[in-house]
């Protein structure tokens, strides 16, 4: 139908090595990324300050951790004190005076050096034990920017975000803190895309099919595991810090406890192991499906339709997501990325049932 | 002394009824290697219908506890039925986030139908502490640590029956436990169902301590320190354990606490699993696994 080619055949190989080797694809994310950049125009405010900012910032912290979930295979339950880590830096560089975007950077490599750290303790195991690792990391990290008052300003306190402004713009207009958040994703997208075509991406997929086949075939598998902590710390802290300055515009230890570590998992999860459009897919379904149907739940109680308690409606976004997880676990393993590779598979070679994609 | 002797030996009560919440994730690996990470929302669910069956239906406690036991054999069961029987052979990612998934659907699903304000689940244990010597202990973990005994007594013996030796022969191998005729399912089945007793028992005395409410299935902690300390397929481990985790964190915090100023039993808790893992991955008592390629 719109893909017109009933299955991809290249001729020559600059075709098969392009980003996106479809050219309707190519079509497609030129369309999306038009309709991000004038998201401001026909969005209202509260549209886009607390649907589409949250999304691509957390679109872009699920895609960082997806680099080390699904491509390089380390499992990570403490993803959400790496982005504390880089959120709490990134206030107190811009406090000491130094411009936001080195803070940026140095919120990034703090993340990458104490991430670093834990991943070097917790890389003589895997599987289960890295989980275990790791989970204790986040209930460390927490405990440490909570006690230490240099760090979190004493404790119950809430840093606010001072005043910044990112190459020359003021980041005070929800429009300017929308194109922050949106240049950060798109940035981490990239990236992530082609790390999957580079010599390092393939070293990262062969250590994470089987770490003593690859060391058997000269990866070194150690080197690339850290590599790949060290990659996805990066990105997960300098999320954190624009998760911070764009959206919360304040910091409190508990919104990078262990249940957002767990959400962010979820959301690879859910989206599809190692997928970037999955991790897309897998932020907003896991940020905006249990609202929905608390709002779809509340609605058909104010109709009448059916009796529900308060309690129980404030209690319906737990139980949905945990349905959610287990439903997806369950029934499409591969997540929403395999679900949407399916429907493009079937228009991509379309008036045919089978070809090659 | 006195304060170190006491906190010596409330910790040590402390640590064995964590080792019930643990005994539970260990039955559960030994026979079907599968960690489960709902088992503090087990204990949970276990406590929950105890006081349901107690309070609101207002069955003398003891027949409670025996009916919600039952009520969470079936659980078990029916947990094992429908989730983790799919998700033989998944990567282990799956299998830790489906449980995960479980624990976060329990905690939203008891207290949403029954109320999230605390429970009071009553015993019957006097509230006056012990005292021996000049040191007071308190009764409730007096009572949780010797069940929490009993029980792991228990489980160790019963391993050495018909049934629990089939359980053994399954969690050394599946496909050469089915070429004898042992039903793999089953026995997997049954021992979901003995963690869901074990919650009972951990639900009832965790809840008398602390209330009834959702706080239960943070238990889940804790209960993951001891089992990786102890080793994932160790019954025995599971006491050693409890009782290193059970005693580190009550004197360590009882005496660093007052200098930084709270919550260091969850430093302790971290640091335990992380050295573990660091040094002997597979714990005290555990079995190392061999990989090949």
């Amino acid at each position: 139908m719109f893909y017109r080619l009933s299955g991809v055949h290249h001729t020559r190989y600059e075709t098969a090595r392009r980003l996106w080797p479809v050219p309707t694809d190519r079509w497609q994310v030129w369309i999306l990324l038009a309709l991000a950049v004038a998201a401001p125009l026909y969005m209202s405010d509260l549209y886009l300050s607390s649907y589409m900012l949250p999304w691509l910032v957390w679109s872009a912290a699920a895609l960082s951790l997806t680099l080390l979930m699904g491509i390089a295979g380390q499992l990570h339950f403490g993803f959400a004190a790496v982005m504390a880590i880089g959120a709490y830096s990134s206030i107190h560089i811009v406090r000491a005076g130094w411009p936001f975007e080195i803070a940026l950077i140095g919120a990034g490599l703090t993340a990458a050096f104490i991430g670093c750290l834990f991943g070097a303790a917790a890389l003589r195991v895997k599987g289960l034990y890295l989980v275990m690792a790791t989970l204790a990391m986040q209930y460390l990290v927490d405990w440490v920017i909570i006690n230490v008052p240099a760090i979190s300003g004493g404790a119950q306190a809430t840093l606010q975000t001072p005043d910044v402004t990112f190459l020359f713009v003021p980041m005070q207009s929800d429009a300017a803190l929308y194109y922050g958040a949106l240049l950060w994703a798109v940035i981490v997208t990239l990236l992530v895309l082609n790390i999957k075509r580079t010599s390092f991406g393939r070293a990262l997929v062969a250590v994470r099919d089987k770490d003593y086949a690859a060391s058997i075939i000269g990866v070194n598998s150690f080197k690339y595991k850290l590599l790949a902590f060290f990659t996805s710390s990066f990105l997960g802290g300098v999320s954190g810090a624009v998760l911070a300055f764009c959206y919360y515009q304040a910091v409190t230890p508990e919104q990078f406890g262990f249940n957002v570590s767990i959400q962010l998992v979820a959301m690879v999860l859910v989206g599809g192991l190692g997928s970037v459009i999955g991790a897309y897919l897998g932020a907003g379904f896991v940020l905006l499906a249990p609202i929905f149907l608390t709002n779809v739940v509340a609605y058909a109680a104010i109709q009448g339709w059916l009796s529900v308690s308060t309690n129980l409606l404030a209690h319906i976004p737990l139980m949905a997501y945990g349905a959610l997880i287990i439903g997806f676990l369950l029934f499409e393993p591969l997540g929403l990325a395999k679900i949407y590779d399916n429907i493009r598979k079937y228009f991509l070679v379309w008036p045919f049932r089978h070809s090659r994609s | 002394m006195a304060y170190f002797l006491e906190l010596l030996i409330n910790g040590a009560l402390t640590g064995l009824m964590y080792s019930l919440t643990a005994l539970g994730i260990v039955l559960i690996y030994k026979s079907a290697g599968v960690p489960n990470l709902a088992q503090g929302a087990m204990v949970m669910i276990g406590a929950y219908a105890i006081w349901m069956l107690a309070s609101m239906a207002g069955l003398p406690l003891y027949l409670a506890i025996a009916l919600a036991a039952a009520a969470m054999f079936g659980f078990g069961l029916l947990a094992e039925r429908l989730l983790l029987r799919k998700m033989v052979g998944q990567p282990i990612i799956m299998i830790v986030m489906l449980t995960l998934g479980l624990e976060i659907f329990l905690r939203g699903l008891g207290p949403g139908l029954l109320g999230a304000s605390p429970k009071s689940l009553d015993l019957g244990i006097p509230l006056t502490p012990v005292i021996v010597g000049d040191v007071f202990i308190n009764r409730d973990y007096l009572v949780g640590g010797i069940v929490a005994m009993i029980l792991v007594g228990l489980s160790l013996l019963f391993f050495r029956t018909r049934l629990g030796t089939k359980l053994r022969a399954v969690s050394d191998d599946h496909v050469s436990s089915w070429s004898v005729g042992i039903s793999v399912e089953r026995a997997v089945g049954i021992s979901w169902g003995l963690a869901g007793i074990s919650a009972v028992a951990a639900g009832a005395l965790w809840g008398s301590v602390q209330g009834v409410d959702w706080t239960l299935s943070t238990l889940l902690f804790p209960a993951v320190a001891v089992v990786i300390l102890g080793g994932l397929d160790s019954i025995i481990g599971v006491l050693v354990a409890g009782l290193i985790v059970g005693i580190l964190g009550s004197v360590i915090p009882g005496y660093v606490d007052p200098i930084v100023g709270g919550g260091t039993r969850d430093v302790v808790t971290s640091l335990i699993i992380l050295f573990t893992i660091m040094i002997r991955p597979h714990g005290i008592f555990g079995r190392e696994d061999i990989e090949r390629v």
